[in-house]
């Protein structure tokens, strides 16, 4: 019971944490057709931004100033990167972010050094919260819990209940419409790729004291967050949702469980395993391949439902 | 004249597509561009949204707006509707009609009341997703929804495309109420039926080009042209 009630919280945490980075990253594909492979150095941009900000003035405006910082970071990216690209089609823009990943690795490397840096947990939260099967539950958690939740109201607020919101959903399908209908649709693609960078500088924020914060942090998340958002479907938001909570439970319940897929045919007496090559994969502990779960699902889900869970349309 | 469209060219890639198409539309008036599929008629309207690049001349009351972005080609009061229809399918009917308003509240020839005793199909469902309406009311929630944003001329897009014969009468009465409210019209259209009948005069497009302009009239009595250029 204790192993299964924090296999489910930590994989919350983490699931909600990839929300944050697909979201944008998905409202972003959709819209403008542009994957953006640099999408996870923003993330990690976030945490080195707050890991140095909370030296000199404090978490808590680490917490606003980063996000905020990454925010415009995007903007720039937008408006004097892609929009450049653009013309020459979505190769370049391709091109043009994926050179954006290493320049930002470097840079990183060159202010920041090549080690993880300290970036704590602050003191006000770092005390347990409350007791669960014997366990210290770390404030922490619960206080990450708390801004995802709040970030996904946001989120939703921000595209149900408002004008700029309903423009988004709509540009989603037929931007050109929208554009005919006389509203300024490169201003708002400009909006919401600095909304997603401001969405992954805050998940860095929150994400890299409880992980850690180091230079190859963007190389861990980036590909994780392509396959949630293959696996959700483009262009829907709820799919993202759904398609990050089972990606973060799959891949911190495979670490949590002890036993192979060999294991799980024991209680009906099947024996499998032996020197074959088949058996010895049979027999690696879940646990070893839990790294690979993510990249085998997107595999499948291709194959058997290009357009992901809820897509609006085909990957 | 509103409209004064000299010399487009346009062209998708490497190829050319419209050959210097000259027309012109005046206030109030109803026009509408005949011709076979792939002469050129959809991206005419494109070019003059500035949705595909044009280079020539596009005269809006005077003033050259080609090149323009399509959302400020809007906000001069050009609206367009287009071919495929294009309802944004995840939204209701009713956020479908507000995207056409150019800001919240914008009061304009147009409103909601307007649309719904026009449509009381679409009155019926205004909180469905517009993705689940049938091909005709999907067609008239288009065509509203540019009316919306009150503009001064509409380019419609073969409107009756692929519609019952009951609901092309219903464009046919939206189209008549659209020119009762002082709004001119650019109508491209395959069915000569209802072009003939609504337009105060028609241009016939070939190969890229305006190989006829007439009045109802003059097309009715040119035998040679219809045989040449639209009947199939």
């Amino acid at each position: 019971m204790q192993l299964l009630t924090d296999t489910l919280l930590s994989g919350l945490v983490y699931g909600m944490l990839l929300f944050m980075l697909a979201s944008g990253l998905t409202l972003i594909f959709s819209m403008m057709g542009v994957l953006n492979f640099a999408h996870a150095s923003i993330y990690m941009l976030g945490a080195y931004f707050a890991f140095t900000i909370s030296h000199y003035i404090g978490f808590w405006a680490a917490l606003v100033l980063a996000p905020l910082a990454c925010g415009l970071i995007g903007a720039a990216i937008e408006v004097w990167g892609l929009r450049r690209c653009h013309a020459n089609g979505h190769i370049a823009e391709l091109l043009f972010t994926f050179g954006l990943v290493f320049i930002f690795q470097r840079a990183v490397m060159m202010v920041w050094g090549t080690l993880a840096v300290p970036y704590q947990v602050p003191a006000s939260l770092n005390f347990p919260l409350f007791q669960l099967y014997g366990q210290n539950f770390p404030a922490y958690r619960a206080f990450m819990l708390l801004v995802t939740a709040l970030m996904l109201l946001s989120i939703w607020l921000l595209l149900k209940k408002t004008r700029i919101g309903l423009i988004i959903q709509a540009a989603l399908t037929h931007p050109d419409m929208v554009s005919a209908l006389g509203h300024d649709v490169p201003r708002v693609f400009t909006i919401v790729f600095a909304g997603g960078c401001l969405l992954a500088g805050l998940a860095g924020v929150i994400g890299g004291n409880y992980f850690s914060t180091d230079s190859g942090m963007a190389d861990a998340m980036g590909p994780i967050v392509f396959v949630v958002v293959v696996f959700g479907g483009l262009g829907s938001l709820a799919g993202c949702f759904v398609a990050s909570i089972f990606m973060g439970m799959v891949q911190t319940a495979a670490v949590m469980v002890n036993g192979s897929i060999a294991s799980l045919f024991a209680p009906f007496g099947i024996a499998l395993g032996g020197d074959s090559l088949l058996g010895e994969i049979l027999t690696i502990p879940l646990a070893r391949v839990s790294p690979l779960l993510p990249y085998v699902l997107m595999v499948l889900i291709l194959f058997f439902r290009p357009r992901g869970l809820m897509g609006a349309r085909d990957a | 004249m509103t409209l004064h469209v000299a010399d487009l060219h346009a062209y998708y890639g490497k190829s050319h597509i419209l050959h210097g198409v000259t027309l012109h539309v005046g206030e109030g008036e109803i026009v509408s561009l005949l011709g076979r599929n792939g002469v050129g008629r959809s991206t005419t309207c494109k070019a003059i949204m500035g949705l595909v690049a044009p280079a020539g001349t596009v005269l809006w009351r005077g003033k050259n707006i080609a090149g323009l972005r399509p959302n400020l080609i809007a906000r001069q009061g050009i609206g367009y509707v287009p071919e495929d229809r294009q309802v944004f399918p995840m939204l209701t009917v009713r956020q479908n009609l507000a995207l056409g308003l150019k800001r919240a509240g914008q009061l304009g020839r147009w409103s909601f009341d307007d649309v719904f005793a026009l449509f009381p199909n679409l009155a019926a469902r205004q909180d469905n997703p517009a993705g689940v309406l049938s091909g005709g009311e999907q067609q008239m929630l288009t065509m509203c929804r540019t009316l919306m944003g009150d503009p001064d001329l509409i380019l419609i897009d073969e409107p009756t495309e692929g519609l019952a014969p009951r609901l092309v009468e219903q464009v046919g009465v939206l189209l008549a109420e659209i020119a009762r409210r002082g709004v001119s019209i650019l109508l491209v259209e395959q069915k000569l039926t209802i072009a003939l009948r609504i337009s105060q005069r028609l241009y016939v497009m070939g190969h890229g080009r305006i190989v006829f302009e007439g009045t109802p009239a003059e097309l009715e009595a040119g035998a040679a042209i219809r045989r040449e250029w639209l009947e199939v």
